[in-house]
């Protein structure tokens, strides 16, 4: 373990509007309780990283999935789920619930990563695979492999998969 | 009460943007100033005692006012 302040590392696998929260929240915290936070983007989390960000959620196969509405919890079942725009209108009623109850935007959170010097690092095998490059990301993403994150997992007190 | 060298309002904001937004304060304060923060996140109470104790910054005050959680930080020196 090297000396000097905490370290934590994430692997961010998920990069739709619900799952891109934890992994945000999580490193800009730890940045602001003195962590040096490394951040792995890797094959659906890698779009957390483009310049404009289009984040979206789906219904479907996902019956944990309950907004409020009217003071009841409604999920929507598959064979509606399924239906064209149900995840355009699942997205939107979720990105309207988020601002009115507070909850930053995921373009906010990654601000602040950014500018609490989390490292920030893109999975170069997928950047390759799905045809992206350095130029499509946000300034200051680094692009690293396997070996990138061990090395910085392996010098952290708090890894997580997410 | 002791009175604060700067007030942050994070009323209406959810997790974690009243711990992001004290750590930004805080980083443009001079060691011993204080911080007072109002929050409505219930979450805030064990987050700001967390938080300090992370930090080593001083959670010198947490009170409640209705829905509003003071909290008053010194910065560690």
């Amino acid at each position: 373990m090297s000396e000097g302040p905490p370290r934590m590392s994430l692997i961010v696998t998920k990069g739709t509007l619900d799952w891109a929260y934890p992994p945000f929240v999580l490193a800009t915290t730890a940045a602001a309780m003195g962590y040096t936070v490394s951040m792995f983007f890797t094959f659906y989390g890698l779009p957390l990283l483009l310049r404009k960000l289009d984040l979206q959620v789906s219904p479907l196969g996902n019956p944990a999935m309950k907004l409020p509405v009217g003071g009841a919890h409604l999920g929507m079942p598959n064979l509606l789920a399924m239906l064209p725009f149900a995840d355009a209108g699942a997205t939107a009623m979720m990105q309207a619930l988020m601002r009115n109850r507070g909850v930053a935007s995921i373009e906010e959170l990654r601000e602040a990563a950014v500018d609490s010097g989390v490292r920030l690092i893109g999975c170069q095998m997928t950047m390759d695979l799905f045809g992206y490059g350095v130029g499509d990301m946000i300034e200051g993403v680094e692009v690293g492999g396997a070996a990138t994150y061990i090395e910085a997992a392996g010098e952290s007190r708090i890894n997580l998969f997410i | 009460m002791q009175p604060p060298d700067q007030t942050l309002d994070a009323r209406g904001l959810k997790c974690p943007m009243p711990i992001l937004k004290a750590r930004k304060a805080l980083n443009g304060m001079q060691p011993g100033q204080r911080l007072e923060v109002l929050a409505t996140d219930s979450g805030s109470v064990r987050d700001f005692q967390a938080f300090c104790r992370a930090t080593g910054d001083a959670l010198l005050e947490h009170t409640v006012e209705g829905v509003v959680f003071r909290f008053l930080l010194e910065k560690a020196g």
